[in-house]
């Protein structure tokens, strides 16, 4: 209960923040959408930064390190570094002067001038709107997840299917509440200050967690030797002999597993006699956890060679144990070759399967409330269990060995394209607006790429740590495999910190979960109220206190469908967030065209929109809707084939129609003065 | 020194791409992989970079026009 009071005390404060902006708020629509203008160094660098720092950031980096290793840092941290400061030096300057010479609010507005088609704009709200959502999505999941892991057992008898604690569906509408009323009430002003004093929370308490977590682990150096010894690949980019070897091994066990399993069931449960499985039992030495039995059972059934299967009948052996969607149509090779780790890793793995451990004897024996003693009379047992816990079990115990992954070069050198969406963020955008003035820029462009390097190296460091983190006096894993990765940040941060420090530094990762939500909320409120309601209702139609109430309306409406989406099945965050980085990024030749390109047109832009958001989607759902974190096209990132495309098209279709006018460029491309 | 800031960005991206380091493990100060501290030390770099870039490659004139027309439609 005490992380959970913690929890409430701070977004207490943060709307007492959101209350204090909205009294030094003007009135006017201008002020609520841009601050009038009046965002200094400061407070542009700390809502800059707070923006783009995103659970992405902090859960996100944390569990794909926890998957991936260490390399994620170069993956996206550092290059975002170059490539961030980069989009706010060449485009965010250069776009702020133009909305402070002919009054932009948003993305669209300038897409239209420039551009001298009105269209344009109706082609690239649904894109945008649509491409937020799902990065909304990341920080309303996000919220959920922390929240409900943080408070797991804080109720008595309230929540028993959520583990006695707050359920996700309850924490992420909380969050959104919370961040729906300071940007309801305060406007850019409010985020801004809401967002530099969350920036400085997270930024304060991501580096107590990795001091805290890290002196629990006994030490940085402890341990990173700790990894080191048993997953020495989460240190480079490469697999570890060692570790391709000890997945190897327990890949063999466990496809006798499978294996026993199905002969067992072809023969009615009687493979083997009731003497075979008791001298099994008696013989076991691994821990009894789980389907322990069957694995004993498995040993005696493999020394008696009663395992007679063909080879189609391992196959389908590996898919059922592993809970995978069998193939409507079997390649040719079903009934000649075995299946290895990696073939078997191809095929979809169906995650609603481990519903059934809740309701199975050999999985929720232990399953209760986190706060009560498995058994009274033997406490070293140790506590029940939660249902989180027992679908670990569950999948720690049924599914094949999580295989050892290299990263592959050409991904890694294809990343670079993902920051560029930056580029093309519209609350970006709108952020830059706000800048009181060009100096207003310097601190941002300079200190980004450091700020990036505080929080993500730490989240990184100690992804990395959880992967060989042990139970304390035992050599057993303290996060077991197939662990959600989402959550690896919220159980280190439970597990090695007392109730109060737990509960502040899930404030601080919330912090950086809602310092993300607020800009986009009301960013995608001033599109609709600038780009369609005022743009085609006109001017003069709305009064500025209509257009606020117009604003706030859709920022609800939209943050509703966000949340009702969160409620669905969740992915990644990582995974999805690179989907929905990918989807501005395939639109960043047509700013910076815009922008440095005379010869751009309006066809060449529609070009460039239709061809970027077509190959999207069809990557979108070839990735099976981001469930294959590992989709690539030609061996590459999916981005690296959509940005030179859409550039691609962009400028073919430009060169083949007619250009705009040189009185029109005039005004996006002056003279320079001798 | 406009054009050494630009070149120090592309030698930035170059250097961010360490292939050189795929498989070595080895742990700097007994606790930092050697990938990450590169990573880390690319970031650095950026920060300096951008730093120059403020330096020698700030748009004034851009600036400086943008300012005046404001002003002036004011």
């Amino acid at each position: 209960m005490v992380p959970l009071i913690v929890i409430c005390v701070y977004l207490v404060l943060l709307l007492a923040l959101g209350i204090f902006a909205s009294t030094l708020f003007r009135g006017s629509s201008q002020d609520y959408m841009l601050a009038s203008h009046s965002i200094g160094p400061f407070l542009l660098l700390m809502s800059l930064f707070g923006t783009t720092m995103t659970a992405f950031a902090l859960v996100g980096s944390t569990g794909e390190a926890y998957a991936e290793g260490v390399g994620v840092y170069g993956l996206l941290a550092s290059s975002s570094g170059i490539i961030h400061s980069l989009c706010f030096f060449v485009l965010g300057i250069k776009l702020w002067s133009l909305g402070k010479k002919y009054g932009y609010t948003t993305q669209i507005q300038f897409f239209r001038d420039r551009l001298q088609s009105d269209k344009i704009g109706i082609l690239l709200f649904p894109i945008l709107v649509g491409l937020v959502i799902p990065y909304l999505l990341i920080g309303v999941m996000a919220s959920g997840t922390v929240v409900s892991a943080v408070s797991e057992g804080a109720f008595s008898n309230m929540f028993a299917e959520y583990d006695y604690g707050v359920p996700n569906w309850l924490g992420s509408l909380v969050i959104s509440i919370v961040v729906l009323i300071y940007v309801f009430f305060g406007g850019m002003r409010g985020t801004a200050w809401a967002n530099a004093f969350q920036t400085i929370v997270f930024m304060i308490l991501g580096i107590i967690t990795f001091w805290v977590i890290s002196d629990n682990l006994g030490g940085v150096k402890a341990a990173s030797e700790a990894v080191e010894k048993r997953n020495p690949s989460k240190l480079m980019r490469s697999v570890a002999e060692s570790d391709e070897q000890k997945y190897e091994k327990a890949f063999a066990t466990w496809q006798s597993l499978a294996e026993y399993n199905y002969a067992n069931k072809k023969a009615n449960g009687e493979l083997l006699t009731p003497e075979q499985k008791a001298k099994a039992i008696a013989d076991y030495k691994g821990p009894p956890i789980g389907n322990w039995k069957a694995r004993a059972e498995a040993n005696v059934a493999v020394a008696n060679n009663l395992l007679n299967l063909s080879v189609a009948e391992k196959n389908d052996a590996f898919m059922e144990q592993d809970d995978r969607v069998m193939p409507k149509q079997k390649p040719q090779w079903w009934d000649k070759e075995v299946m290895t780790g990696h073939e078997l890793n191809e095929y979809q793995r169906n995650e609603d399967a481990v519903l059934a451990a809740y309701t199975d004897p050999i999985y929720n024996k232990n399953m209760g409330h986190p706060n009560d003693l498995i058994n009274p009379d033997k406490p070293e047992l140790g506590t029940k269990w939660t249902r989180k816990r027992t679908a670990g079990v569950y999948r720690a115990t049924k599914w094949s060995p999580e295989e050892p992954r290299a990263m592959s070069m050409l991904v890694f050198i294809t990343y670079m394209f993902i920051p560029l969406s930056v580029g093309m963020f519209p609350h970006l955008f709108q952020h830059w607006l706000t800048a009181k003035n060009a100096q207003s820029f310097k601190l941002p462009v300079v200190a980004h790429p450091i700020f990036i390097a505080i929080v993500w190296i730490p989240c990184v460091l100690v992804g990395v740590w959880a992967t060989s983190a042990v139970v304390p006096g035992t050599e057993r894993a303290l996060i077991p495999p197939h662990f959600n990765t989402n959550a690896v940040l919220p159980f280190m941060v439970a597990n090695m910190s007392g109730p109060f420090l737990s509960g502040l530094l899930t404030a601080g990762v919330l912090a950086a979960i809602m310092s993300s939500l607020d800009s986009q909320f009301l960013c995608i409120g001033t599109m609709f109220t600038e780009d369609i309601v005022v743009h085609y209702g006109g001017k003069k139609r709305f009064t500025d206190k209509q257009v606020l109430i117009i604003a706030r309306c859709f920022i609800i409406a939209i943050v509703a469908i966000t949340y009702i989406l969160s409620l669905y099945e969740p992915r990644r965050v990582f995974t999805l967030g690179v989907w929905t980085f990918s989807g501005f990024s395939s639109l960043f030749p047509l700013v910076f065209a815009a922008l440095y390109w005379k010869r751009l047109t309006k066809a060449g832009a529609y070009a460039c929109v239709i061809t970027a958001i077509g190959l999207w989607c069809l990557f979108f759902y070839m990735s099976d809707m981001a469930l294959n974190p590992h989709f690539t096209v030609f061996g590459m990132m999916p981005v690296a084939t959509m940005v030179p495309a859409a550039a691609i098209a962009m400028i073919v279709v430009s060169l083949m129609t007619q250009p705009p006018s040189e009185e029109h460029l005039a005004r996006f491309f002056p003279q320079k003065k001798a | 020194m406009r054009y050494v800031v630009w070149l120090l960005v592309v030698a930035l991206i170059i250097l961010h791409q360490d292939l050189w380091y795929w498989d070595d493990r080895t742990l700097v100060g007994g606790f930092m992989p050697i990938t990450l501290l590169w990573q880390a030390g690319i970031s650095l770099g950026a920060g300096f970079v951008w730093f120059l870039a403020t330096i020698f490659a700030w748009p004034s004139d851009l600036i400086e026009e943008a300012q005046q027309e404001a002003e002036g439609g004011e």
